[in-house]
């Protein structure tokens, strides 16, 4: 086993996707030579050639419309947003054309698209590369969103991506790229879409959170078991549809629960998270459900990034008003 | 009739061949005028290299040098009357300059400061585009004010080569068509976007004569050659003032990186830069002056200082603002702040850290 930041497990997942599949193609704006603005397709042109790795136009509605009639075609598209700041270029072939495909045609045509995207705060990008817009998509019937946390995560969610038969949205966090390494398996295997990971059991609160605000919410319950707390984290990594088999056992469970994200904090994933446990576990709960998540406000500009994202202690802060409610 | 592929003739517009050296009558600018248009291009590569050189020592963020391109971005905002509007995209510091920007006002927005945004009232420079393509319809927008208002401001668009790929600048001069509104769509082909060349971009011969298609004036002009592209805008934004909108190519060569955080030697082709350094802009010019007799080395240095100070004067300003505060984000999402993001501005006053 080979140690593996998260963007040589991504590269590793396409190029062991596109071995095994001739119908997997990779394409999107600096992809091929230049081997994606982070090196995520570091060369899979040179392996695969021209025709199965591309750089198009620059053009993110000519990317998302390409994909579509290749994917009627049969072919599985895997292209690649530079910066999620930029779905809204696209946003029509994903939301308005890729999810409603299976409906429109009777089921006689499926989608089966893996829109790869960097996303996400604290690496200090220039305005509207780093918004975690994951909520937007989320409320996309027909759309799965998958947001991985670690090397081995984002291997095994990617190739079950790739090979899903419907639209899958792959947020990569940008802070994650290179932030570590971890073992992480030659060759193919895959982690099941819809699934969380209990990153950590505990008894006294869940934690339920995503994509970076993972690290940040383990480094929280490490400091709140030194208090005596127990505290267990969920990874839910795929953001919608929800894993509420995993959610709400262990909210039964500890009966008291958080829900942390980078995004603001206005409707998105955590409030769904939060409506989900109330209707199916409130008799359960000791304390109210409370969200740890970014202002209302638009995605600052450098310089205010820092205290704007939250972080561990933003999370110690909030589990502790749960656990002594 | 067919319409074959790629059989308009586009003519470049020079004045100036690579050595300096006229070619073809002399333009109508006076020789203040032609110091003037040297003398900005020799701020704008001051700024950029300092820029570089203090992004590289991490005083500043990511930066996208416009080194090559002075003479498009001077030759077209010289040409501006103050009324005129121009919506640029990353790469035009070197055209907001002369418009009216300050420097400070740049480094401010390098260094990710809330007010590196805004220009001062009276500069009609929106605030940088970075979603390529957006700016081309925000000008037939503003165009479409000025005609209704009868002003006689034209609205400029910046954009590159890559960007002309995108749907926004296909329906921006389409709208500018139909609606005969007072626009210029100034192309700065670099030759490249990022690491994707401009053959990768189109399959049309040139640029300029993507303006047949939506039935307005196209020209494709030396984007080195300050001298052909402020005469070109001259003449575009004449035309444009009548409501007859014009799409400008400018040839050009971005000689640095993308930005500061891309690798040029990954994609770019031997001996490529080096062409294009011996068609450099400053060069040309500088060349063309001595000629003339009204340039000298002497003059050369004691300009290139006093850029040199200026520059050093706006990082001073930029670099002593005070950094902006996460509290202050709050104040501009919008006109009347709702409860609750009254509630989260508190916190984060109150304690340091939001809750
Ligand atoms: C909608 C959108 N897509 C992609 C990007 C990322 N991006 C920034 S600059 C650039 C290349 C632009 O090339 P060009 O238009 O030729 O302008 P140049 O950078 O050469 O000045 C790309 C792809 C972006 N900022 N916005
Ligand atoms: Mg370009």
């Amino acid at each position: 086993m080979a140690q593996m930041t998260m963007i040589q497990a991504i590269t590793d997942a396409l190029r062991t996707e596109m071995g095994k599949d001739p119908n997997v193609l990779v394409f999107g704006e600096d992809v091929g030579v230049n081997g994606g603005v982070f090196r995520a397709t570091e060369g899979l042109q040179k392996e695969f050639g021209e025709d199965r790795v591309f750089d198009t136009p620059l053009a993110e509605s000519g990317i998302g419309g390409l994909a579509v009639g290749l994917a009627l075609q049969g072919f599985r598209p895997v292209p690649e947003i530079q910066f999620f700041g930029f779905v809204f270029e696209v946003f029509d072939s994903i939301a308005g054309q890729l999810a409603r495909m299976r409906y429109r045609s009777g089921g006689r045509y499926t989608s089966p698209v893996t829109i790869r995207s960097p996303f996400g705060g604290g690496v200090h990008t220039p305005d509207m590369h780093a918004d975690s817009l994951e909520g937007l998509m989320a409320q996309t019937p027909g759309v799965k969103v998958v947001i991985p946390s670690t090397p081995y995560d984002a291997k095994g969610l990617l190739i079950s991506s790739i090979r899903d038969n419907d639209t899958v949205v792959f947020l990569e966090h940008m802070k994650l790229y290179r932030s570590f390494r971890q073992e992480v398996p030659e060759g193919e295997y895959t982690i099941p879409l819809g699934k969380a990971d209990v990153k950590r059991e505990g008894t006294d609160l869940t934690i339920v959170t995503y994509g970076a605000m993972v690290h940040e919410s383990l480094k929280a319950a490490e400091e709140l078991e030194k208090e005596g707390y127990s505290v267990e984290v969920i990874d839910l990594r795929t953001v919608s549809p929800l894993d509420l088999e995993t959610i709400i056992p262990s909210v039964e469970k500890t009966g008291r629960a958080i829900v942390v994200q980078e995004a603001q904090k206005q409707a998105g994933v955590a409030a769904n998270v939060v409506a989900e446990i109330n209707d199916r576990a409130i008799l359960s709960l000791e304390a109210p459900v409370l969200r740890v998540a970014a202002p209302d406000t638009v995605f600052p500009f450098p310089q205010a990034e820092t205290v704007w994202l939250p972080n561990y202690k933003d999370v110690i802060e909030t589990a502790k008003k749960v656990l002594t409610y | 009739m067919w319409l074959e592929p790629n059989e308009t003739i586009v003519n470049k517009v020079q004045v100036l061949d690579e050595t300096g050296k006229l070619i073809g009558s002399h333009p109508d600018v006076n020789d203040d005028e032609l110091l003037a248009l040297y003398k900005w291009m020799v701020q704008a590569r001051t700024f950029d290299q300092r820029a570089l050189k203090l992004q590289r020592q991490g005083r500043i963020g990511t930066y996208a040098p416009m080194i090559g391109q002075e003479a498009a971005q001077v030759g077209s905002a010289f040409a501006l009357k103050k009324q005129d509007w121009i919506y640029p995209s990353y790469r035009e510091v070197g055209a907001c300059l002369v418009h009216g920007v300050s420097m400070e006002n740049f480094f401010l927005y390098t260094m990710g400061h809330i007010k590196g945004g805004t220009s001062a009232q009276g500069t009609n420079v929106f605030p940088v585009q970075i979603i390529i393509g957006a700016q081309c319809l925000h000008a037939v927008g503003s165009a479409w004010a000025s005609k209704y208002k009868d002003e006689s401001s034209v609205s400029v668009a910046y954009i590159g080569d890559g960007g002309t790929s995108q749907g926004d600048f296909h329906e921006a001069l389409n709208f500018a068509g139909v609606y005969k509104l007072p626009t210029v769509f100034f192309v700065q082909n670099n030759q490249w976007a990022i690491s994707v060349p401009r053959s990768k971009q189109t399959a049309s011969a040139t640029i300029a004569q993507k303006a047949a298609a939506y039935g307005i004036t196209g020209i494709q002009v030396d984007g080195n050659d300050v001298l052909a592209v402020y005469s070109t805008m001259k003449e575009a934004l004449r035309r444009a003032r009548e409501g007859k909108p014009v799409l400008v190519e400018a040839v050009t060569y971005r000689q640095g990186p993308h930005t500061t955080a891309d690798d040029p030697t990954k994609y770019r082709q031997n001996g490529e830069l080096e062409q294009w350094l011996a068609k450099d802009p400053l060069k040309r010019m500088k060349a063309f002056l001595i000629e003339r007799g009204i340039w000298n080395e002497e003059l050369e240095q004691v300009e290139f200082e006093t850029a040199n100070d200026k520059v050093t004067k706006a990082f001073e300003i930029a670099a002593s603002t005070p950094s902006s505060k996460t509290v202050e984000v709050f104040d501009f999402v919008y006109e009347q702040k709702p409860s609750q993001l009254a509630e989260q501005q508190n916190s984060i006053q109150v304690e340091g850290v939001v809750k």
